[in-house]
This record gives C-alpha cells, sequence and structure tokens, in this order.
C-alpha cells in the first residue's frame, strides 16, 4: 500500500496503453549519455561482428547500405520514463548480420565508438527485433542521438540501443556493459520494469 | 543480480526557494543506505484515487544520513516537479527508491583535480560533490563553473559562496544579465569561458558535466576541442520533459 501524497494528480497526463508500467510521454527527444558524443566519419566507420573463433566480419557503410534496407515504426522507452510513440527510423536487420556470420555465441557484448557497451542475447537480436539504424524520422541520425548509426532494439529500453554502434563481440556467457556495470538491469524489458539492479 | 530494493516512505521536513522557479526540499527517509555524491533517486507520488508518477531526480546530499535533499526545478508543463515546487509542505509524504547510478559520482577516495560544471538546477549532483568534498577535508583541487541566467536563477547560492576558499574555486557565467561590476559580459559558455575558467587539460582532471542537454552538448564539444580526452568527461542531462 503506498502512500498518498498529499494534493498530488491534479497535473495528470493522460494514461495510453501503449506506455509500459512508469513510463511518460515525451514530445521532443531527450538525450542519455554519459560523456562526450564522438564524430563518427562515415567515410572510415565500420561495422565489425567478432565471432567466437576471433575471426573479424566487417561491414563498410557502403557495404551496409548495400543490404537490404527496412523501414521501422516502433515505440521507443528510455529507462529514465519517457517513452516516445510511433518513431520512424530506417535500418539493416541484425539478425541479417548474424545470419552470415554463424549460430555460435548465445549472447553479444555491443561496443561503440567512444567507448560505451552493453550486453544483449542473441535472441533479442533475432527475429526481426533489433536493426543498425541509420536514419531517424527520415534524416540522417543525428550524433546526439547515436549517428552516423546506432543499435535499434526497441523493445527493450532504449540504453541497449547502443548509439554510434562499432559492432558484436560474440560470446558464449552474458557479462555486463557499461550502465549494466553501474545499476542497470541486465535484460532491461520495459513491460517488466527491468530497470536497475 | 540482487533484488530491487523496496520504496520507502518519505517524509518532508522542509521546503525552500531556490533559483527563480525552484525548490530545494529536504525529506526524512527512515531506514535510507547512504548515497554517494551525484546518484539519483526515483521519487513516486501517489494520487487520492491511486494514480501514481515516478521520475528521476539527483540528490544534493550524500553520505550515511537519513535526511535527503532534492533540488527541483519547475518544467513549464511538467507532472510532478509543478507539485513539488509549488504545493509540497512539511509532513507531506512520498516514497523514494535508491539510490540509482555508480558512473555520475565522486568519492573522497579520488585526489586527482576535478573540475564541475553545471548549468541552472545541473549544480543538484555537483554541488553534493563540493559538500562532501569539504566535509572531508579533501585535498583534491576542484574548480566549479556555474552558468546560470542571472544572479537570482543560481540554486545554493549562499552555500557556494561558504564552500569557497583555497581547495574550491567557483568562476561564474551568467546568459542573460551579470551582477554590477562583473567582468565577463553576459553570454553562453564558450570556448573562451572553457579555456579561462576551467582545469587545463595538462592537470588531467576528472570533469563532470551537469545541466540540459543543449548545455552538455555544447560544453563536452568544447571539452574535446580543449584537449580534454573523452573518457575523463562525465556527463548528466536532463530532457526536455
Amino acid at each position: 500500500m503506498s502512500v498518498v501524497s498529499r494534493g498530488f494528480g491534479a497535473r495528470r497526463r493522460d494514461s495510453d496503453e501503449r506506455l509500459p508500467p512508469g513510463q511518460y510521454l515525451a514530445d521532443d527527444f531527450p538525450v542519455l549519455s554519459a560523456g562526450p558524443t564522438p564524430r563518427v566519419d562515415t567515410d572510415t566507420w565500420e561495422f565489425v561482428i567478432v565471432g567466437l573463433d576471433g575471426i573479424r566480419h566487417t561491414w563498410s557503410w557502403e557495404q551496409l547500405h548495400a543490404l537490404p534496407v527496412e523501414t521501422i515504426t516502433t515505440d521507443i522507452h528510455c529507462v529514465t520514463r519517457w517513452s516516445k510513440l510511433g518513431t520512424h527510423w530506417r535500418g539493416v536487420s541484425v539478425e541479417n548480420l548474424l545470419e552470415q556470420v554463424g549460430q555460435e555465441g548465445a549472447f553479444a557484448e555491443v561496443f561503440s565508438y567512444g567507448g560505451y557497451t552493453t550486453n544483449v542475447s542473441r535472441a533479442d537480436l533475432m527475429r526481426g527485433k533489433a536493426w543498425v539504424a541509420f536514419e531517424f524520422g527520415g534524416e540522417p541520425l543525428a550524433p546526439e542521438h547515436g549517428g552516423p548509426a546506432r543499435l535499434l532494439i526497441p523493445h527493450l529500453y532504449f540504453w541497449k540501443s547502443a548509439k554510434w554502434v562499432h559492432g558484436l563481440n560474440l560470446r558464449e556467457h552474458d557479462a555486463p556493459g557499461f550502465w549494466e556495470q553501474n545499476g542497470y538491469n541486465m535484460h532491461g524489458d520495459p513491460w517488466k520494469e527491468e530497470r536497475y539492479w | 543480480m540482487t533484488t530491487a530494493p523496496l520504496w520507502r516512505v518519505a517524509s518532508v521536513v522542509s521546503a525552500r526557494a531556490a533559483g527563480s522557479h525552484g525548490r530545494v526540499i529536504e525529506l526524512q527517509v527512515d531506514g535510507w543506505p547512504g548515497n554517494l555524491a551525484g546518484q539519483h533517486v526515483d521519487v513516486r507520488l501517489t494520487a487520492e484515487d491511486g494514480y501514481q508518477a515516478v521520475r528521476s531526480y539527483s540528490l544534493a546530499s550524500s553520505g550515511p544520513g537519513e535526511v535527503l535533499e532534492l533540488g527541483v526545478d519547475e518544467v513549464d508543463d511538467g507532472e510532478v516537479s509543478p507539485y513539488l515546487v509549488e504545493d509540497v509542505r512539511p509532513g507531506d509524504q512520498m516514497e523514494i527508491r535508491g539510490p540509482i547510478g555508480g558512473y555520475f559520482v565522486w568519492t573522497p577516495e579520488q585526489t586527482e583535480p576535478v573540475q564541475l560544471i553545471a548549468g541552472g538546477s545541473g549544480i543538484v549532483p555537483l554541488i553534493a560533490m563540493a559538500k562532501v568534498h569539504a566535509a572531508t577535508g579533501s585535498a583534491a583541487p576542484m574548480r566549479m563553473l556555474y552558468s546560470v541566467r542571472s544572479a537570482a536563477d543560481a540554486f545554493y547560492a549562499d552555500e557556494l559562496v561558504r564552500l569557497s576558499g583555497p581547495h574550491l574555486t567557483i568562476d561564474w557565467a551568467y546568459t542573460r544579465s551579470i551582477p554590477v561590476g562583473f567582468a565577463r559580459p553576459a553570454g553562453r559558455v564558450d570556448a573562451a569561458t572553457i579555456a579561462s575558467a576551467t582545469v587545463p587539460p595538462a592537470r588531467d582532471p576528472s570533469v563532470y558535466v551537469c545541466g540540459p542537454t543543449g548545455f552538455v552538448e555544447a560544453v563536452a564539444d568544447f571539452l574535446v576541442a580543449e584537449g580534454h580526452s573523452p573518457d575523463r568527461i562525465r556527463t548528466e542531462r536532463f530532457g526536455g520533459t
């Protein structure tokens, strides 16, 4: 039983069944980052998947764009409690990239230009649930939102959608990334409120 | 992985005006496990009919005590901050969960030079760092740059005056109007401000930047351009809502 906060509730916002528990609607696109925004040149950008065998599979900016590009319309949910509904993205399915590497490795360490890391399971990257995204709202993805390319895993809290993504290190076992070592959840399902600890 | 701590009841001890549209609120939280300077909490408010809203707020306090201090700036069209700034009074209750966040923190074990840079109510986690720095007699050189619209918009103006001394240098930047006799003209923090009023990269300081997103983005870019290593710069941004 929660305590009642006297007089609270006069300014409440409309609820929306598309909002996971504890989230509120944001009209703008707030930014959450731990440090300065890296500037990454698409001439030297690459996406890398390192398999369990240590072999590096790389895609240049041009090679990535030569793959099937999908248009994604999705809701996104930040652990700091804002959500945006019906956002529009374009990108390449991570599943498509993983299939070119193989089936080994149940987990991945996602690593970014600038040093950020986060951990996800292969299951969360498969079946059309994750993309390497390079367009938002019809425009190239802005640097403060992770451009030139970020991961997009909208069924998890948005810190898993690593900005400035550089690649995946495939692993047999799960291990915490940057925010996961600093108090955030290993999985991050917004519908289960897997925020912290 | 450990279990998420429970929500704890928090009772308002005091609430006083801060800046031109903000408030500093003291909360008594029985059983609070203590927190580091720079950490934040989730605040949960429940209406008479059971409706709830939760928001995260940085703490201006740190250490083992059971009295926590929130610094809250009122957001236009906000739902929670207008309640905390305008309506809440001593004796009122809410719930608190935390502490949260293990990265944007400063601990007295750190001995390297420190540069704190705040915009507006972004001072809240940084004043926690300045207070524990003073309270522990830390010899780590600490410098703070505080950007506000005008003198009236500053949070913790009196406390900052008290805290400044041999181990804490405070530089002010006013973006709209300057106090009488202040040398720097009104204007946003720019590359020249960073060059003249912060610890230089040669001393390899830990830098903490907190404020609205636009402020933090700009300041972090200036710091990198000035020569600071990106991995020495920790940022905390406030979103628009």
